[in-house]
């Protein structure tokens, strides 16, 4: 069973990766990456990384996905019939989606506190507060650079696309 | 624990190989970022794999940290494709040859 899930997890994941290469409409190549985030998030479920596979959906295909797709639809607006046939994509996303609800609730029964829990965070704590307590105490510093990246990137990508730059303030 | 890390592995090198390629074979600018996020995707791969086998909390924490600096470079890479787009109208890797000699 488990090297059926983790043949499909890896099997849909190296040909989406190879379609995103191959494709010619950027369009397409950002939905098969959009399959692929999932299944990498339902391989972190069957590793027992929760906390990683809530975190890959919301940031990557939450995110960082639409993003790409603003900016794609911004910049070649053409009128192809790039839309038809969205229920495959949409079959793509919900059958990881359903594989990793059945991955975590049979975890659930059956391994109560699987790992990472004896030595770092103490009996019948999970993925999640075992990340947290880690990444507040041990990684607390890059924890904090992490923020700043982040505000330099905001900072960074709000002048870059700025309309006039050098214009008429700076 | 029945799956060896050699799969994941093979698999994470698959994925890397196929970023690697498609940063060098395609002449758009979004394929080639889309291709880096493949790459990226890879290593984290990698990390929880051997987070898991290792019993290690740390892997998990730098992919973490990896989503970070990952987030912050598709906000950055995409305002310079707006910002080229907006002076050259293209986003075709070959329009762009100023620091070519």
């Amino acid at each position: 069973m488990a090297q059926l899930v983790f043949g499909y997890f890896a099997g849909v994941i190296a040909v989406t990766a190879m379609l995103v290469v191959a494709l010619r409409n950027p369009v397409y190549s950002v939905l098969c990456l959009l399959i692929m985030f999932f299944h990498v998030a339902g391989l972190y479920v069957t590793l027992h990384a929760e906390f990683l596979a809530a975190v890959q959906l919301i940031v990557y295909a939450g995110a960082i996905l639409v993003l790409y797709l603003f900016v794609v639809m911004l910049l070649n607006a053409k009128q192809d019939d790039r839309y038809h046939r969205q229920w495959r994509v949409a079959g793509f996303v919900c059958v990881p989606l359903l594989l990793e609800l059945l991955v975590l609730f049979a975890g659930g029964k059956m391994e109560p506190s699987p790992l990472f829990s004896a030595d770092q965070a103490g009996p019948g704590t999970d993925n999640a507060r075992a990340i947290g307590l880690t990444l507040f105490s041990t990684y607390l510093f890059p924890f904090e650079v992490a923020s700043l990246i982040l505000l330099v990137a905001m900072i960074g990508a709000i002048v870059l696309a700025k309309r006039d730059i050098g214009g008429s303030g700076a | 624990m029945t799956i060896p890390i050699t799969y994941y592995l093979i698999l994470s090198a698959v994925v890397f190989l196929t970023g690697v390629v498609g940063v060098l074979i395609r002449r758009n600018i979004i394929a080639i970022l889309l291709s880096v996020e493949l790459m990226l995707n890879a290593t984290n791969i990698n990390f929880v794999a051997f987070s898991r086998y290792l019993e290690d909390l740390g892997g998990q924490v730098f992919v973490f940290f990896a989503l970070t600096v990952a987030a912050a470079e598709v906000a950055v890479g995409l305002a310079i494709i707006i910002a080229l787009h907006r002076s050259k109208e293209s986003i075709n890797l070959e329009d762009f040859k100023l620091l070519k000699w």
